[in-house]
């Protein structure tokens, strides 16, 4: 055990961070380089770390440390930074509900029910996996369905097995890398399957994890039924359509005793949602200034649960920002308020921020919505980037400086991806 | 041992039996197949206590349907379970809708019903705002209600154990002799001796009736489809919205449940395969397609989990209970909707059909109606909650995430009957939030593997096959 409980929870912190994940970590570290004292982040786990602890692959840090770490090592940098700091880390807590008054009420696991009210709230949930309810998936109602996240924490973290043969649908970055870890332990990965046309996790993935383990990736293939009474024992694929139907007189049927699903991660906003936040619909998670501000005053919010990143690097980044901000609210300076409202253009299916100024630099992420080759990034009339390829999996990063900026004189700017000329 | 009764079958008409035959001195088992009573076709039905006016007085249903929605109040009150008249609104949208919602009003006020009023297009707007624009009138029927239907049968069951009665699970019946006086009841590895059986076996009644020589009817399973909205949809209905009926089916619903998830569906295709609870396509489309002519707000999008069960319909159509030509033997079969409604006047017709039958019936002086009540700490003011947790600091550790539910609920669980994770879901509702079950499942396997001193590969899902984790082959534990 690394964080150690505080001895005493107050009842107002500067800063309070509901999430300890790598957002809620960095954000805190920005919150205390600004000025904040009192600083607590809360977590609902043993340990404050969030989704890193189970993710024992090394791929993490290449920008931000310039180092390739495991998951664990990337936490434990932060964590001894933190503990450092002498900011209150509360473990085995969950935060069940946050009012406009900036006031949470917490379930901790050893200490009853407590209220704490933070100057400045940080939201640092990160997101939960999309399930099979989400898709409905037709058939029975098996055991051995679960999601890739909660595979790879009863593989990596409790030593267990979820079963003999797997078939993965989805291929987000958390299945290809169970398909590689679970054929590390022994079990067969019948192959992965992706509804769309083309692969959604990061490239190095795809090879890393299925070409150099010959895993088979069917594209444009989705499971279409599940058979089983009490534990599975096949599904039934089938290439899809235009609409992304399955056409089932093409299907195929393929044993096996576990599905894992690794098909999209949703924001977790539950708590932005008592807060009554703007949303924006398309990446589910609540607007945000150039500051990460929310539309509510003082409170922040960085990481996964203002939209999915592929790499904590930027998870990191971009919750610093957050949580500088919220130091600078507290101790009252506040940056100009921004004057340009950003909003996705051809090809883009978000970006965030929201909105930016004209007097710093920004960094503006987004997506695009179908894969390009050759293409330029056109940042209103202002900036042109030229790149060899885009593609929905990866985030894309745009650095704005103030000097793009200075014969702009309107309020709107729209991020376009387009062919190149 | 000889049991004066064997009820065959834990649904809801089983517990509700069992629990009613607990007033009185006698000796009785309820036998269930599954590994938890309700985890056949109860724990998939709709969770509706119907207003009274839907079926016809020609028939058993018709006539049980009304006295069984009066009684439900007192059951919730004695045993604990959420229950909830939320009324319900059959919506028209053409003049011969409006006909038979005429129908259905004097229906109902036939047999007693109050309350019903038809309600003009303005009247439903302003009360149903979420209701599609060209809905021109609705019947309502503010004595409609919505449980949990798998709360009941636990309740129901735990009260009926209290006050003596046996259970057995895990007990599918194989067959059955008749003997002098009386029965046996033959179980996968044991058998049971009693003077009276109650075929409660739903949709397998038939074949329950066959091997007790009797025969007589056939069930031809109806399989409904049902979907679960996401919660942040609660309220978007306040009551249970029905289209117009037709001969086989009240149509698909939208149904806002005790705990304030949106329901929709159900489908009704009858099916032959019994084991058949699949959720399909066609369903899924069914649904969402019918619902939103009537609803337009919802979709697919907010589905975050899907079941499917199946209606034990008898030919006729209608219930089927009373004795039969083989002596001791009586059926309480063909329970499909307004079964749940009926279930408390079921139990006491048949109670009183036993009576009939020479059961000598004496009550039972020592009969506890209550049953000591489960803390829902979610739904518990603050202050209340920090007053427990400061008792039992296990109230104040989440399990459940998305349901808000502690290791002390859990815990509770455990102890008054959850062995599987189905078991803790139904009991408390960890599993079934947003994120089904993608934090609580290891928090749950944890605590079942502690309480029962079983390994983590020996936890299922609902017993039987449906193990979570394979066991190593060098049989290592980690």
């Amino acid at each position: 055990m690394i964080t150690r409980a505080p001895r005493h929870i107050e009842s107002v912190y500067d800063v309070v961070v509901a999430g300890g994940g790598p957002a809620g970590l960095a954000a805190a570290l920005g919150a205390r380089e600004k000025g904040a004292e009192k600083i607590l982040i809360i977590d609902r786990e043993q340990e404050a770390g969030g989704i890193l602890w189970q993710c024992i692959h090394s791929g993490f840090g290449l920008h931000h440390f310039k180092e390739e770490l495991t998951g664990p090592e990337y936490a434990q940098r932060y964590l001894e930074d933190v503990l450092e700091s002498g900011i209150d880390v509360l473990t085995d807590t969950f935060v069940a509900d946050v009012d406009r008054d900036k006031r949470l009420k917490l379930m901790t696991g050893h200490d009853g029910i407590k209220v704490v009210e933070g100057k400045s709230v940080i939201l640092s949930m990160g997101a939960r996996e999309r399930t099979r309810g989400a898709i409905r998936i037709p058939g029975t109602r098996p055991s051995g369905v679960m999601t890739a996240g909660l595979a790879q924490k009863v593989v990596n973290m409790h030593g267990y097995l979820p079963g003999k043969r797997v078939v993965i649908l989805g291929s987000g970055d958390i299945g290809l890398i169970m398909a590689r870890r679970l054929t590390l332990e022994g079990i067969e990965v019948a192959g992965v399957f992706e509804i769309m046309p083309h692969a959604n996790g990061l490239s190095r993935n795809i090879v890393q994890c299925l070409h150099d383990f010959d895993i088979p990736l069917h594209l444009s293939t989705t499971v279409s039924e599940i058979h089983g009474r009490d534990r599975l024992e096949k599904v039934t694929v089938a290439p899809v359509d235009g609409q992304f139907r399955p056409q089932t007189d093409r299907a195929w049927d393929i044993e096996c005793d576990t599905l894992l699903l690794s098909i999209g991660l949703i924001p977790e906003n539950e708590l932005s949602r008592q807060l009554n936040l703007r949303f924006d619909p398309v990446t589910s998670g609540p607007v945000v200034n150039s500051c990460m501000e929310t539309s509510m005053d003082g409170v922040f919010a960085g990481g996964n649960v203002v939209h999915i990143h592929d790499l904590v690097d930027f998870v990191s980044q971009e919750s610093l920002l957050a949580g500088r901000n919220a130091g600078l609210y507290v101790t009252g300076e506040r940056p100009p308020v921004d004057n340009v409202r950003l909003s996705p253009g051809e090809n883009v299916a978000y970006c965030v921020p929201h909105t930016i100024s004209t007097d710093r630099p920004h960094t503006v992420y987004f997506r695009v919505r179908k894969p390009l080759e050759k293409c330029s990034i056109r940042f209103g009339d202002v900036l042109e980037k030229k790149l060899s390829y885009v593609f929905p999996a990866e985030m894309v990063t745009l650095k704005v400086k103030p000097q793009f900026l200075e014969n702009f004189h309107g309020d709107a700017l729209s991020i376009d991806v387009v062919p190149r000329d | 041992m000889i049991y004066d009764v064997a009820i065959i079958g834990g649904g809801v008409i089983g517990c509700t039996l069992a629990r009613e035959l607990a007033r009185y001195r006698l000796n009785v088992v309820l036998v269930e197949k599954e590994c938890e009573v309700g985890f056949g076709t109860s724990k998939s039905n709709s969770g509706i206590i119907h207003a009274g006016h839907h079926s016809s007085v020609g028939t058993l249903k018709g006539r049980l349907e009304w006295d069984g929605n009066q009684r439900w109040d007192d059951l919730c009150r004695e045993l604990g379970f959420g229950f909830e008249r939320i009324g319900e609104l059959t919506v028209a949208f053409s003049e011969d809708q409006y006909k038979t919602l005429e129908e259905l009003l004097a229906q109902g006020q036939a047999k007693g019903v109050p309350g019903l009023e038809i309600w003009e297009a303005d009247r439903v707007r302003a009360e149903e705002p979420a209701l599609a624009e060209g809905v021109a009138a609705a019947l309502h029927a503010p004595t409609a209600g919505v449980i949990n239907p798998y709360e009941a049968c636990f309740a129901l069951v735990e009260s009926a154990r209290a006050n003596g009665v046996e259970m057995r699970v895990n007990f599918p019946v194989q067959g059955l002799s008749a003997v002098d006086d009386g029965w046996i009841v033959k179980g996968s590895d044991a058998e049971i001796k009693t003077r009276f059986v109650i075929n409660a076996a739903g949709v397998f009644s038939d074949w329950v009736a066959e091997m007790a020589g009797v025969g007589g009817f056939r069930i031809h399973p109806r399989k409904g489809e049902e979907y679960l909205l996401d919660k942040r949809l609660k309220g978007y209905v306040k009551r249970i919205i029905f289209p117009v009926p037709t001969p086989t089916s009240k149509g698909i619903l939208v149904i806002p449940t005790f705990d304030g998830t949106l329901m929709v569906g159900p489908t009704a295709h009858e099916t032959e395969d019994r084991d058949d609870i699949t959720t399909t396509m066609a369903g899924s489309d069914e649904v969402f397609n019918n619902v939103r002519r009537v609803v337009p707000g919802i979709s697919e999008r907010d589905c975050i989990a899907e079941f499917a069960g199946l209606r034990a319909a008898a030919d006729g159509e209608d219930f089927i209970i009373g004795p039969t030509k083989v002596k001791g033997f009586i059926n309480v079969a063909g329970i499909q909707s307004p079964g749940l409604t009926a279930a408390p006047a079921i139990a006491t017709m048949v109670a009183d059909i036993l009576r009939d039958e020479g059961l000598a019936m004496e009550e039972n002086a020592d009969f506890v109606s209550t049953i000591p009540p489960q803390v829902r700490f979610a739904t518990l003011p603050v202050e209340e909650q920090i007053r427990l947790a400061r008792e039992d600091s296990r109230y104040g550790h989440i399990v459940c995430r998305c349901e808000h539910v502690s290791e002390k609920e859990t815990l509770d669980a455990i102890q008054r009957g959850a062995h599987t994770l189905d078991g803790i879901k139904f009991r408390t509702r960890a599993g079934m939030g947003r994120c089904q079950g993608g934090f609580c499942t290891w928090r749950c396997m944890e605590l079942l593997s502690q309480e029962l001193g079983l390994p983590m590969t020996e936890i299922t899902k609902r017993g039987g096959g449906s193990w979570i984790l394979r066991p190593r082959e060098d049989g290592g534990q980690p």
